[in-house]
């Protein structure tokens, strides 16, 4: 079967943002009041095709902590979706 | 017998050239080593230059590190070779595990071109070997991802372990604990982001970075003297 994942990469909780610390600073310029805790980061789409759902989410983990994301400052997050639907 | 530096080029690396010139005009012989051999050959010394391999794509060093030369390069370090990443071969060696940390966009979003002041603040590595305790050298530095990042327990193992060769005199990027240049445990391996290689001839600005190299080519030598002895 064919699965679209969704790994979401974000930086770790502590870990400096200096790209989200300047969105927040500019959002009150705009005249978005309220806004905190801006933090960016990055998301990776794709397809793979995998035996079942829990063997697409193992494949993707994998490729997450070997490649997509540096677990020293960043955190993946995955998640599958049967079809062509986007997630 | 000269000492034979081994200089990686990655597709997208570009200062393989200016470290070659260093090391030979330092009486060292330079040999570049190409990402995909998976063997060293007889090298004395390896060091990864700057330049954005792989283009940098995803994070910088994030795909070097698969490189075939990086497992024979991690032998060699394995084995107790020295081993140098300069700005960008230091962002490798960290995605490779050689080193602790990672290195982050600068604090202040900006690609920094500019020369620098650090100090010298362990003489256990085998690029500080030669250089003098606290001494104050001006470098190079040319990056936008150079913010070294570490969680507290890491940072408080380098600094229990004096690991941290290096610190800038004005932090220019956001380093934590202004963090220029890290070893491994044994001082074997090192990376730095300012650019040596290009602080050796005073025509093109200044030699602070001849004393960094030296140290590397003698303690390449010394270690291939203790090879001979013991082997």
């Amino acid at each position: 079967m064919r699965f679209s994942v969704l790994v979401e990469v974000r930086l770790r909780p502590g870990i400096a943002d200096p790209q989200g610390a300047t969105i927040e600073r500019a959002l009150p310029a705009l005249g978005f009041s309220g806004v905190e805790k801006v933090r960016v980061g990055k998301a990776v789409r794709f397809e793979v095709v995998a035996a079942d759902e829990a063997a697409a989410r193992d494949e993707a983990t994998s490729m997450a902590e070997r490649l997509l994301a540096n677990p020293v400052i960043e955190d993946a997050e995955v998640t599958v979706i049967s079809g062509n639907g986007r997630p | 017998m000269s000492t034979r530096v081994g200089v990686v080029v990655f597709p997208g690396s570009n200062c393989e050239h200016d470290v070659a010139h260093a090391v030979e005009q330092l009486g060292g012989e330079a040999e570049l080593v190409f990402h995909d051999q998976d063997r060293l050959g007889r090298l004395d010394a390896v060091v990864l230059p700057g330049g954005f391999a792989h283009g940098d794509y995803l994070r910088p060093g994030a795909l070097a590190r698969f490189s075939p030369v990086m497992a024979a390069v991690t032998r060699f370090a394995a084995e107790g070779g020295p081993v140098v990443g300069i700005c960008n071969g230091f962002q490798v060696l960290t995605e490779a595990g050689l080193l602790p940390g990672a290195l982050q966009k600068n604090a202040g979003l900006r690609f920094l071109c500019t020369t620098v002041q650090v100090a010298v603040c362990s003489t256990k590595s085998v690029l500080t070997g030669g250089a003098q305790p606290q001494a104050v050298l001006e470098l190079p530095v040319n990056h936008f991802e150079g913010n070294y990042t570490c969680d507290p327990a890491t940072l408080e193992m380098l600094r229990a372990q004096d690991r941290i060769v290096l610190r800038y005199v004005e932090n220019p990027n956001g380093s934590v604990d202004d963090i220029a240049g890290v070893s491994n445990e044994a001082g074997n391996v090192v990376g730095l982001m300012p650019h040596p290689e290009r602080a050796c001839d005073a025509l093109t600005g200044g030699t602070d970075g001849a004393v960094l190299l030296r140290s590397r080519l003698s303690s390449a030598a010394s270690a291939a003297g203790a090879l001979i002895r013991t082997g």
